[in-house]
């Protein structure tokens, strides 16, 4: 059972707590009705699916239930860090080569 | 007298305090703190199973949890019947009753040894290979006959009487095995005053100072220090000491799982004890000091009872106080061995000879053992065992060829050298790394926050194992937090030590050879099973496992994996560790169902939710069925009454008068904010915006795909505030979805959601006289038709408690449904049922109301949807807000294939002979005379037998529905074709003038 840390919360909590909520930084259009079926697409289906370091969503359902967001290794299905919704992508990931 | 193989003042067990029990019905006497292993051995009992495959007659291995060969069933009661319990695991209480397994009809004499002449049939994969054809036989022959063969003892048949309990613990250092090494590790993490878990399988701590006479510690015997160091760290405030607990798990970021042994050693554990605990610890820093596993000699039926590891017959002897035979040989390939032989030969026990593959080892305990006046060979092989039922001679021979001699022995002790226990390091996803020149895999590569100490860790002698746990205990502390240290390290004053072994076949049982030299004991494996399966191509070392089982089931490789390794790695020509280990997998030992379910088993499975009416639907009689975790009331029998009856009087009843039901199930979300509008445009397909409050809309909610999620009635309470229903089953995943978008989509709305199911009861109130019944109970509400037309709602009083009184209908009759909070939910329900009385309405159930809004072709959501179905399949197309330019699933909506002609539409279906019900599900087609299989072009959702339209109705989704009105389709069932005609939804009331009757 992994232990996540709330952003939120600023505390680590075990997973139980939690729900993945799937690929984190895909922005949904401000014009939805506009969009082509080749974007609709690229939004709606097409997933990164890295074997490495994924950026994606969390739930802390059972907490404060709040959204937020996470980067994780897949392979070693370590939590890298952290950060609340909204926030934009790090640039940097500690502890992380690259 | 507990035995005759008990040897006076030996061992440490207090021979005062017998014990009785019985194996396979015969009685014997054995001794308070004996295992069953021990007391059957100090009776001269060998013979205690039939292997798997073979059936082969078995007996002890060792005196640990790696026993691969004496599994039995232990018979408290006819409930508590335990399979597969190891016997040198079992601590002896008195009355312990035990059975052996896998023979028939007894253990000596045993039909399925034929297996062992037909062996050849019987080898690696033969699975594979022989059960191929005729392919019908699998189902019918071969699997069944294979099950019933299968499998090591008999599962209990009774539900598990027994309690479990469980616990989570959090540690800065976490100790894993309660050897020296353990203990040393933990008095220095314990020392600083850090919080400390050590936890050791064994019912007392030791390890193998159990039977290292030889160690001594801080000026005492080194089982004697271990003792009292316990006794410390027990006392310590700090430090959690658990004994009979093995850590059978060790899982992502330090989380491991220890299982506790409570109960099963008592002669009466009494049901105030759990039969064991579940222990899952979260800790900073884990130490591991698994210690290690002595291997066997692969030799030829080295399976023979009486044949077992040197270490095993020495904790027999010093720890238990018995001999495992009276005319012992020994057969070696390293230095521990001798210790065996000297220990036993001191206690009087004669030593046929050693035989040693060594050509010329020198060390003091081969000096010592020479002193003795023990035969000593070497540079011989055993090649071969003799007897049957137990071990009565051993073949020598020189290892290079020559004469054979045949010694008489009684017990045959063997030693290949020791295999670090490195299975929780790899279970921690660390990368083992073998070490050349000792011959072992020992930890490389650390994944987590952990450290291996002593012979786990491949460090040979107790001194350094000590120096080296006492190190890594304190240093675990100090990186878990802690400040200072006061201890003293423990003092090693004597300890033994000794050099390698060997792994792979012995002379004797090599390539040349057709003899079975066991490598996995429990899965029958033989060295020739492991080369075979190497020739018929397998080259990846996980392959071989699978295909030869070797290091399988319980075992997980204790004693096999490194024997059979070396023997894949010869055969293949490679080096060990480019062939590579296979992985350890948990559990570490076998761990019972009842531990990992705990108390969450029966009524305490899963949460059951009762409706605030419940306790009065139970009153009448009702029959509830379940709805997720809801339990709901589905009809009310009168006496005499079949499901059937009781409906259809429900449902005529709601028409003709009025009927109660209980609805309070439906999810129920307050929607409140200054933007409250603007997100429900968003999260709804209608429009929402201009809907005055007091008013209500029925809402279709999708996901962005465009197809349907939840639908409900949406009534708007206040500019600022909607009071919005969903389905039962929907509720939370609803929230959740409102949630994700209010939170990252949507934050700039000012929005709050709060989760209200719980809070409300509600009452629907349907039927013509409905109005007639809840009237007189409210206050604060103009009743009339204009003031509150249908699809509207008020806030008031009835029965003087709140109430947000709905007008509404899921029946298509003049209805309400009366919210009321929760508390006051049956007493509001009596009111009115009392009022109900007076016009003779009756209460209804879900199948009712399941029939009723059938009759009027209102949907269920995934029922008559299934998440491909959108607004327009639905037909529902009118509570799409055309004008809107964005919605969630505006867009998915309208992809090209959701838009395509000839989709699956809702329909009603009417079967021509309108007696017949069509089955829920069933598949619709449009020739019943086409070849099979048959194109499908929809199914049957909805059916019921309707008393009001006189016939039986039911919804479908059908390819094109809505273009074949009034066609003829067909629904082909195993007793013949239905007919059926192609209708609207609506069967009862089309114009809809009942809802203002």
């Amino acid at each position: 059972m992994l232990l996540i840390r709330c952003p939120y919360c600023e505390e680590e909590r075990p997973e139980l707590e939690f729900r993945n909520a799937g690929e984190a930084h895909i922005a949904r259009s401000a014009n939805m009705s506009g969009e082509s079926d080749d974007d609709f697409e690229k939004f709606f289906f097409i997933r990164s699916n890295p074997k490495g370091i994924i950026y994606e969503r969390w739930r802390h359902m059972h907490g404060c239930a709040r959204f937020f967001n996470a980067v994780r290794d897949t392979v070693t299905d370590k939590f890298v860090m952290t950060y609340k919704a909204g926030e934009p992508k790090p640039a940097k990931l500690p502890g992380v080569a690259k | 007298m507990s035995g005759a193989f008990r040897i006076p003042r030996a061992g440490r067990l207090s021979q005062a305090k017998t014990a009785r029990f019985s194996f396979d019905g015969q009685s014997y006497t054995g001794i308070e703190g004996d295992t069953l292993a021990s007391a059957l051995l100090a009776n001269g009992v060998h013979l205690v199973g039939r292997s798997f495959k073979y059936h082969r007659p078995r007996g002890f291995l060792s005196a640990g949890a790696e026993e691969p060969n004496a599994l039995v069933q232990i018979v408290r009661d006819d409930a508590r019947k335990t399979p597969n319990v190891r016997a040198t695991v079992q601590e002896l209480y008195d009355g312990l009753a035990a059975n052996s397994q896998n023979r028939w009809p007894s253990l000596s004499f045993d039909v399925g040894a034929v297996n062992d002449l037909a062996s050849p049939m019987f080898s690696a994969g033969f699975y594979y290979k022989t059960f191929m054809w005729p392919k019908a036989a699998w189902k019918s022959l071969y699997e069944p006959k294979i099950r019933e063969a299968a499998g090591l003892g008999v599962s209990p048949d009774k539900p598990d009487p027994d309690h479990y309990s469980s616990r989570y613990a959090h540690c800065d250092v976490l100790v894993l095995g309660g050897g020296a090494a353990g203990i040393a590790a933990a008095l220095a993490a314990a020392e600083t005053g850090v919080r400390v878990i050590l936890a050791d399988e064994q019912a007392e701590f030791g390890g193998s100072l159990r039977f290292e006479t030889g160690a001594r510690i801080d000026g005492q015997d080194g089982f004697a220090w271990a003792q009292a160091a316990i006794a410390r760290l027990g006392a310590m405030d700090n430090v959690r000491v658990l004994s009979r607990t093995t850590a059978f798990g060790y899982y992502a970021q330090n989380f491991v799982g220890l299982v506790e042994r409570v109960g099963d050693h008592l002669k009466a554990p009494g049901h105030d004890l759990p039969r064991e605990r579940l222990w899952q610890v979260r800790a900073k820093r884990v130490v591991l000091a698994s210690g290690a596993i002595e291997r066997h000699m692969v030799f030829a039926n080295n399976d023979r009872p009486g044949i077992m590891l040197a270490g095993a017959a020495r904790t027999f002897l010093n720890h238990y106080g018995v001999a495992v035979g009276r005319n012992v040989g020994v057969y070696t390939a390293n230095d521990s061995a001798y210790a065996a032989a000297i220990d036993l030969k001191k206690a009087g026990v004669n030593i046929a000879a050693i035989v040693d593959l060594r050509d010329n080892p020198t060390g003091p305990v081969i000096d010592e053992a020479r002193a003795l006046g023990i035969e000593i060979n070497f540079g011989r092989a055993v090649i071969r065992a003799g007897g049957k039922l137990r071990v009565s001679s051993m073949t020598v021979q020189p290892k290079n060829g020559g004469g054979e001699r045949t010694i008489s022995v009684d017990a045959i002790l063997m030693s290949a050298g020791w295999t670090p226990s490195v299975h929780l390091f790899s279970q921690s996803r660390g990368k083992v790394a073998f070490n050349d020149e000792t011959k072992r895999f020992v930890p490389g590569t650390y994944a987590q926050d952990c450290v291996s100490v002593g012979a786990c860790n491949g460090t040979d002698g107790l001194s350094a194992s000590v120096d080296e746990a006492y190190a890594a205990g304190a240093k675990a502390a100090r990186d878990s937090g802690a400040k200072s240290a006061k201890g003293v390290k423990p003092k090693v004053d004597a300890s033994e030590s000794w050099s390698r072994g060997m792994l792979g076949a012995a002379p004797g049982a090599g390539p040349d050879t057709t003899v079975k030299a066991f490598v996995d004991f429990q899965n029958d494996v033989t060295a020739k099973d492991i080369r075979q399966a190497v020739h018929e191509g397998m080259r990846s070392i996980e392959h071989v496992k699978r295909f030869t089982t070797n290091g399988m089931a319980t075992d997980q490789g204790k004693t096999s994996n490194m024997h059979g390794l070396a023997i894949a790695a010869e055969t293949l020509g490679k080096p060990i560790p480019e062939v590579g280990l296979t992985t350890f997998r948990a559990p570490y030992t076998p761990v019972t169902f009842g531990a990992i379910v705990s108390h969450a088993r029966g009524p305490l499975f899963d949460p059951t939710r009762k409706t605030a009416t419940h306790p009065w639907a139970e009153a009448q009689g009702a029959v509830f069925e379940d709805v997720g975790q809801w339990k709901r009331a589905w009809y009310f029998p009168k006496a005499g009454e079949d499901m059937h009856a009781a409906v259809d009087r429900e449902c005529v009843a709601v028409r003709t008068t009025a009927g109660l039901f209980d609805a309070s199930t439906l999810g129920k979300i307050e929607v409140v904010g200054p933007d409250a509008a603007k997100f429900m445009e968003l999260l709804y397909t209608n429009p929402w915006e201009k809907l005055e409050p007091g008013r209500c809309r029925y809402g279709i909610m999708l996901r962005e795909d465009g197809f349907i999620y939840d639908d409900g009635v949406v009534g708007r309470l206040a500019p600022d505030r909607f009071h919005v229903t969903t389905t039962t089953g929907g509720a939370p995943r609803v929230m959740n979805h409102m949630e994700d978008y209010l939170q990252t989509e949507f934050p700039h709305l000012n929005v709050w959601l709060t989760s209200i199911t719980e809070q409300w009861a509600v009452i629907a109130v349907q039927g013509p006289k409905s109005r007639d019944i809840i009237a007189p109970l409210v206050e604060g509400i103009d009743m009339s038709d204009e003031a509150l037309p249908h699809m509207s709602v008020r806030e008031g009083k009835i029965c003087g408690v709140p109430t947000r009184l709905f007008r509404m209908s899921f029946t298509g009759e003049r209805g309400f449904e009366v919210n009321v909070p929760a508390d006051y939910g049956q007493a509001v329900w009596e009111a009115l049922w009392a009022e109900g009385q007076k016009h003779g309405a009756t209460a209804y159930g879900t199948e009712s109301m399941h029939v009723l809004r059938a009759e009027k072709g209102y949907i269920i959501v995934g029922q008559d949807t299934d998440g491909t179905v959108t607004p327009n399949d639905a037909g529902l197309d009118w509570a799409v807000g055309k004008k809107k330019s964005d919605f969630v699933g505006i867009r998915g909506m309208a992809r090209p294939d959701l838009v395509a002609k000839g989709r699956k539409q809702l329909v009603g279906l009417k079967t021509k002979d309108p007696k017949v019900v069509l089955e829920e599900g069933a598949q619709i087609v449009e020739d019943p005379k086409q070849a099979i299989p048959m194109k499908m072009i929809g199914h049957v959702t909805s059916s019921y037998w309707s008393q009001n339209c006189g016939r039986s109705i039911a919804l479908a989704l059908v390819a094109g529905g809505r273009d074949r009105m009034g066609d003829t389709l067909y629904v082909p069932m195993p007793n013949g074709v239905i007919e059926v005609e192609v209708t609207g939804m609506v069967f009862f009331d089309e114009t809809g003038g009942r809802l203002n009757g």
